[in-house]
């Protein structure tokens, strides 16, 4: 027998051919999760219990002669947003502490019926508000490469789970680029797929016009067999494109000979020197692969900031008038229904969630609303039309994932908007609803990893995965990646 | 329309939005929150000079409109499974505190 496998892909092909035990897979994963996990803190529940009870199954089904699926006895790890039937799922949230979803959300459902095996439930910042992971009810995800610096976020659990080797795959949920920010900040690979493409039935709705589900991995052939796998139509979410899984395994050996890679010539200023060094290789490495730089401008990119600041906690004002003690989580009572909503709300929410319930109830209020989110709204629209533009002339852009590698834990904690300033590169892309994708590409001097956004257009995602296996192979074959 | 960007919100106006989003706040809270969102919304002053008027809002990325289904009873959710989760039910229903309270 060869190696273990430690892809997906790998773990896969051994255990449908019977030459690899799921069971073992898991327990390999398992271990490393008890050893190092109180260092990292990357989930807030590991189900260790039902994750042997699916291998084992995996492993009867091999041996009486039938097919598991193309994820078989593949660990993976879920974002704590995504509801798990019987499992607890909290948004890292007190208000929703106890809470046992009664259905499966559809990714959950589609990865176990392929034969996938859950090991437990990440730590994300609390409804998935934040860059750091910082914002949790149950403490910061540190990061696997550094344990003094930050994971990212929202989705620094499933990074880091990735990162430390505690799954091969995991599933995060990019409202603003809370998948692609922390897969660059620990060094693994990100993607965040065009809106609609993932059912988001069972995701706990953040903001409704941005959020996506979308995988981590360590290499980018992993991403797009996940992305395969979780992709297509559901008739349970009504903003599903209706058409089949996305084809992405087929093109990642494609050559990029002809491509036209966009550059920015107006992209936001405030990147890191050596995050800025490591987006020239990147063009660089491509250029010389055969593929053509094309300058594009997009002027209202730089506006993005603010629309999205306005746009998303508008929504999530309205998302989260949910959470009000009467049908799940935590209850504070009170004399009347009123008095317990705002007791109820006041104990169960942190900081940065009511905040942004704050900023988006003024921007959505009488007198304030034309001036703030109906002028956001436009601005979403021009920064849209510049994209169309600019993908008349390139069929990817190329840019940093964030603008400065991992942060250490509390350096930003205490100013909101030095925080939200980390997603001056990923949120475009939610407000166009395009793809985009974080490839791990070198580090900074400091030994910290850099990642490089591939974005695309509406349905991109072919070209977008093909750029970013391109970056993989040349990382590979010059040998810096560590 | 905003204020002066000095004076982007009040502590009143604030107070006056945690009543809104059904959140108590204390007085500290909403002095701390008036400096941060004043802050924000200073920030957020970027796209006031922009001429919008001819643009067409843009309320989600994708063109799908309402989408139907045929109306076929399937299964829904369990009702002991549902009522499990709450924080108090009785007799198949949810449970809360009066609705005509002290603060009307």
């Amino acid at each position: 027998m060869s190696a273990t496998p430690s892809t997906a892909f790998e773990i896969a092909a051994a255990v449908r051919a019977g030459s690899v035990r799921a069971i073992d897979v898991l327990e390999a994963h398992l271990g490393r999760i008890a050893a190092r996990e109180t260092d990292i803190h990357a989930f807030n529940l590991v189900t260790a219990d039902e994750a042997r009870a699916a291998a084992t199954r995996i492993d009867d089904m091999v041996a009486a002669g039938r097919d598991p699926g193309p994820l078989a006895g593949v660990p993976i790890a879920l974002k704590d947003n995504m509801c798990t039937r019987g499992v607890p799922t909290t948004c890292s949230s007190r208000i929703l502490e106890g809470w046992k979803p009664p259905y499966d959300a559809t990714v959950v459902s589609r990865l176990a019926e392929m034969g996938a095996v859950s090991v437990g439930k990440t730590n994300l910042d609390e409804f998935a508000m934040g860059s750091s992971t910082e914002n949790s009810a149950f403490g910061v995800t540190l990061n696997p490469r550094d344990t003094s610096r930050v994971a990212g976020g929202s989705s620094g659990g499933s990074a880091a789970a990735v990162a430390a080797a505690f799954a091969p795959v995991s599933l995060g949920s990019d409202t603003g680029g809370s998948i692609r920010q922390p897969a660059a900040l620990c060094g693994v690979v990100g993607v965040k797929p065009t809106y609609g493409t993932v059912s988001r039935y069972g995701l706990v709705a953040f903001a409704s016009s941005l959020d996506q589900i979308g995988p981590f991995s360590v290499d980018v052939r992993d991403s797009a067999l996940i992305l395969e796998s979780i992709s297509g139509h559901d008739a349970l979410d009504s903003t599903s494109i209706p058409q089949g899984p996305l084809d992405l395994l087929s093109v990642l050996d494609h050559d990029v000979k002809g491509m036209r890679i966009g550059r920015i010539t107006d992209m936001p200023e405030g990147a890191d020197p050596d995050v800025l060094g490591r987006l020239e290789a990147a063009f660089d490495a491509l250029r010389a692969a055969g593929a053509t730089i094309v300058d594009v401008e997009l002027p209202s990119l730089k506006y993005g900031l603010t629309a999205y600041y306005l746009i998303a906690p508008a929504e999530a004002s309205s998302n989260l008038a949910r959470y009000d003690g009467v049908r799940y989580g935590c209850r504070v009572d009170a004399v009347d229904t009123n008095s317990m909503y705002m007791a109820t709300r006041a104990a169960g929410f942190g900081d940065e969630v009511k905040r942004r319930i704050m900023l988006g109830t003024y921007a959505l209020s009488a007198g304030y609303y034309d001036a703030y989110y109906g002028k956001a709204l436009k601005v979403r629209r021009l920064i849209s039309d510049d994209f169309a533009r600019a993908y008349g002339k390139a069929d990817v852009l190329l840019t940093p994932t964030s603008p400065i590698p991992a942060f250490k834990v509390g350096e930003k904690a205490d100013d909101p908007l030095s925080m939200y300033l980390c997603d001056v590169y990923t949120i475009p892309t939610n407000l166009a609803g395009h793809p985009a994708m974080s490839v791990p590409f070198g580090d900074s001097r400091d030994g910290l990893p850099i990642g490089v956004q591939v974005m695309a257009s509406t349905l991109g995602e072919q070209p977008m995965f093909k750029v970013a296996s391109a970056l993989e192979r040349h990382m590979n074959s010059s040998g810096v990646r560590s | 329309m905003p204020d002066t960007p000095s004076e982007r919100i009040s502590a009143a106006a604030v107070a006056k939005v945690a009543r809104l989003a059904r959140l108590d706040v204390s007085d500290d809270e909403i002095t701390r929150m008036t400096g941060q969102l004043a802050g924000m919304l200073e920030h957020f002053a970027d796209i006031d000079s922009l001429d919008l008027s001819d643009v067409a809002p843009m309320t989600q990325p994708y063109p799908l409109t309402n989408v139907f289904r045929e109306d076929v009873v399937a299964p829904s959710l369990d009702r002991d499974e549902v009522l499990a989760n709450a924080p108090a039910a009785e007799d198949g229903r949810f449970r809360v505190p009066p609705i005509i309270g002290l603060d009307g």
